[in-house]
């Protein structure tokens, strides 16, 4: 790379709705608005005010149909007075959104166009029912799909994937590994106060996980449970070179440095070349590790994309952390737990931290930033020190758009 | 004719009614969808919603529309497949809306009874008064050439006597469902004397269609849900008359009513439920069913003096409680009505007094954790069993209601209008959504 890169400041807002306590979908809730200025200064704040900043990122999906809103790189100066006239831009990539907002403000960085980038991933979702909702995701899959498609349009995807998998693997070690995952999900989202399980207290969780799944009401492979949430939230995190650490006088300690990452895409009019695993996504791990120039055997935490619990167990594979196949063996061996091998999803990911689509992205980044500067509080893992690096996986759409990231701490 | 067919062209009488609008909203939805049947396509699909004002009429389609849309909103993975050839209907709304529209289509509001002349099933859901409703039947069956079928939603009146009257000759039968039609899942059906058993097999093809839980009953006055009711207002106005040495009229009502919510572990107390039913509705069903039963005086001087007095009860047409016998804020009761002072006292100015006089009693568990837990029986068991063993007054008035309530239960059986234990509890836990069945044995 031509100059170093880092990441710092992150913050978080709650990832709200259904299982938060605060949450009524009868009661006035805050806006799109109030999301993105609470993130934005949370990071303005860590990093000495909106005069630090040189250019700023938004990354949101669906804004234009969840709150009839675009234009959004707009909302910065009312993030801080202190950001009008500076040069914004919003960028969307369905559910990858966060992560191409992350990509955007790493290149500005690296075209040296900016030392200091503020970057917002942000999706406000529960203005609408979810089964309307579904309507508005559907959008990350070709249009012309959506006709035929399930009513769910993307657990629809995945139920088919799953059935898929199922049929070539085995259908009951898979569901048993899949309601593992989604326990592992909410106890670790148990750790995380911005959590949107955070509140769960559910005691037996794998059986609930076990929950069979019905067609006629939803889908015929997945239930529930093996599906992210419908959330509101938004994440912030600056990105910044050497002189940026300096002007914000943050020490490279406190921050992460990008070594690599993976940012493809996939022809979204064309259906899965293998519906059992997630090939696109192979690729954009291959490649950031690549660039990154460290195997995965190197990775001490990783950030992945479990939308649906049979997309965490297929990126298990598409990472190379199991064998073709062997995924639902590795996730029950407690090999992802946060006490395993590899914790994923440390503060419980999109099934259990919250999935605000635009937003996610961008949390995955500001967890990996948490983790790997020891300050994830209650949900803190330990970081080897022979396996130093963290890895993100933000996917969007039906495995299309890709962005993985490879991060170690700052030095 | 087939089941179809039948329900080509249907009215309901007293469509603007609290039973009748729910009656229609079924009824339009089983039409709607047999309608969108390919093999159904092109036919005429005609549902008549007749009430006596076009004022009331107006708030159907409003009401229909709302509730439509619920439905459609849980069952629209099956409507994408109904609509799969409209290539114009893509997100989940479009399909939503255009169900809505074709749902509502069918339904033509009317004040007019010749309406009816064309239908072939006319569902009743009209005033509790057997002579209006054989004169209606009468003259609906001498003007339509179809010899249409009736389903009458009587809650009371012998099913019989009805057919016998309008001269019938068997094609009707009771089809009682429960308030409000659209989400309890009990049905009672009663067949008449003469009741066609091709009418009664229609009955319990449209319960099913409709998923609802079916209880047969006898066809004896008030059959097993209001016979029980009844009853259970009559033990609890005569408990009332009992305490009224030691407590003033409000007071006696508010340990009722709590005791018979509390600590008989139901969703709402006795008075409560009058008034949700209506102080007037209750009366009238006592009237109606009285004359028939021989050996029993089923009536109550208590809702006549209410009734005196204006006070009614009953609901607001959004669903909300009117203020009754007790008088509520945001639908909790706060306070109950004396005919005395013909006003209302407020409960906290004497709750704490009554309970103190009620005694130490076990802590009974909230109905709301209770129904539909898993561990049901057990729970109860534990708490009956404390209940058993407890003395004072509030103990001994909570087994005095559980006992009668078991007796109500039995006494059914045995004048011969529930065939069976098991159906009698079925009513009551799903018709009044009761935790446990009265027919127990928790406190032998």
């Amino acid at each position: 790379m031509r100059r170093k890169v880092y990441m710092i400041a992150g913050y978080n807002t709650l990832s709200m709705g259904t299982g938060r306590k605060e949450f009524s979908p009868k009661k006035e809730r805050p806006g799109l608005e109030d999301y993105i200025k609470e993130a934005g200064q949370g990071t303005l704040k860590q990093i000495g005010g909106a005069k630090n900043v040189d250019e700023c990122v938004i990354g949101n999906f669906m804004a234009s149909r969840f709150n009839r809103q675009a234009n959004l790189a707009a909302f910065f100066p009312y993030v801080d007075e202190g950001l009008r006239y500076k040069p914004a831009i919003r960028v969307e990539g369905a559910c990858a959104t966060g992560g191409l907002a992350l990509m955007s403000g790493i290149k500005s960085v690296l075209a040296e166009t900016a030392e200091v980038v503020l970057v917002i991933g942000v999706e406000v979702q529960n203005t609408v029912k979810a089964i309307y909702c579904a309507d508005y995701l559907a959008g990350a899959g070709w249009f012309k799909n959506r006709k035929a498609g399930h009513a769910y349009f993307f657990p629809g995807q995945f139920s088919d994937r799953a059935g898929s998998y199922f049929e070539k693997y085995g259908r009951d070690k898979t569901r048993l590994a899949l309601a593992r995952w989604f326990r592992n999900a909410i106890e670790n989202a148990r750790l995380c106060p911005t959590a949107q399980e955070y509140h769960n207290t559910v005691e037996d969780l794998e059986e609930l996980g076990l929950m069979e799944p019905n067609g006629k009401a939803f889908i015929d492979n997945l239930n529930v449970f093996d599906c992210s949430k419908v959330s509101d939230g938004a994440s912030a995190i600056a990105i910044v070179s050497e002189e940026g650490l300096k002007r914000c006088g943050i020490p490279a300690s406190e921050a992460v440095e990008v070594k690599g990452w993976g940012q493809i895409e996939e022809d979204i009019t064309k259906p899965p070349v293998d519906p059992t695993e997630l090939s696109t996504t192979k690729e954009a791990v291959k490649k950031a590790l690549a660039t990154a120039g460290i195997t995965r055997d190197q990775i001490g935490t990783a950030e992945i994309h479990d939308c649906f619990t049979i997309a965490g167990l297929m990126c298990m594979e598409a990472i190379g952390f199991a064998e073709k196949g062997k995924g639902a063996d590795f996730i029950l061996e407690g090999n992802t737990a946060r006490n395993g091998r590899v914790p994923i999803n440390t503060t419980g990911g999109l099934i259990g931290w919250g999935h605000p689509t635009g937003g996610t992205g961008v949390h995955q980044a500001v967890t990996i930033l948490e983790q790997l500067t020891g300050k994830a509080g209650d949900a803190q893992v330990e970081i080897p020190a022979d396996r130093p690096f963290g890895l993100t996986v933000n996917m969007g759409g039906d495995d299309k758009s890709l962005v993985s990231i490879v991060y170690k701490k700052g030095a | 004719m087939s089941y179809e067919e039948r329900l080509q062209h249907v009215s309901v009488l007293g469509a603007a009614g609290k039973m009748g609008s729910g009656i229609l909203l079924l009824t339009a939805v089983e039409m709607a969808d047999i309608s969108m049947k390919p093999e159904n396509k092109g036919k005429p699909f005609v549902l008549n919603a007749i009430d006596v004002s076009d004022e009331a009429l107006a708030g159907v389609m409003k009401y229909l529309k709302a509730q439509v849309l619920k439905l459609a909103e849980k069952k629209v993975v099956g409507l994408r497949k109904v609509y799969a050839d409209r290539a114009d209907l893509i997100d989940n709304d479009e399909i939503i809306d255009q169900y809505i529209f074709d749902v509502i289509s069918l339904v033509r509001t009317t004040t007019r009874l010749e309406a009816t002349y064309n239908s072939t099933m006319i569902f009743e859901a009209i005033k509790e008064d057997p002579e209006m409703k054989i004169d209606i039947f009468s003259k609906i069956s001498a003007n339509n050439p179809n010899q249409p079928w009736f389903f009458t939603n009587t809650s009371s009146i012998p099913i019989t006597k009805l057919d016998e009257g309008a001269g019938l000759k068997g094609r009707i039968v009771g089809f009682h469902f429960y308030n409000p039609p659209a989400v309890q899942k009990l049905v009672e059906i009663i067949k008449a004397e003469h009741t066609l058993p091709e009418v009664d097999a229609f009955a319990r093809q449209y319960a099913k269609n409709l998923r609802k839980v079916v209880v047969p009953s006898h066809d004896k006055a008030g059959f097993i849900g209001n016979g029980h009711f009844m009853r259970d207002i009559l033990h609890a106005t005569a408990e009332v008359d009992k305490l009224s040495k030691e407590f003033s009229f409000a007071e006696a009502v508010y340990a009722l009513n709590k005791i018979s919510q509390d600590y008989l572990v139901r969703p709402m107390g006795i008075f409560q439920l009058i008034d949700y039913v209506g102080v007037d509705v209750c009366s009238f069903i006592m009237s109606v069913m009285n004359p028939y039963l021989p050996n029993e005086d089923l009536h109550s001087p208590l809702l006549d003096k209410f009734l005196a007095l204006g006070v009614k009860g009953g609901q607001y047409s959004d669903g909300s409680q009117k203020d009754g016998i007790l008088k509520y804020e945001k639908g909790r009761p706060v306070a109950i009505y004396d005919p005395g002072k013909k006003d209302y006292v407020a409960m906290s100015e004497f709750q704490s007094k009554v309970d103190e006089k009620l005694g130490t009693m076990p802590v009974p568990p909230a109905w709301k954790s209770v129904v539909g837990n898993k561990s049901k029986d057990e729970i109860l068991q534990s708490y009956f069993i404390q209940l058993k063993s407890a003395t004072g007054l509030g103990a001994e008035l909570s087994k005095a209601y559980a006992t009668r309530s078991c007796a109500i239960g039995k006494q059914l059986i045995s004048s011969g209008v529930a065939m069976n234990e098991n159906d009698v509890n079925t009513v009551l836990l799903t018709g009044f959504f009761h935790a446990y069945g009265p027919i127990n044995s928790y406190l032998n």
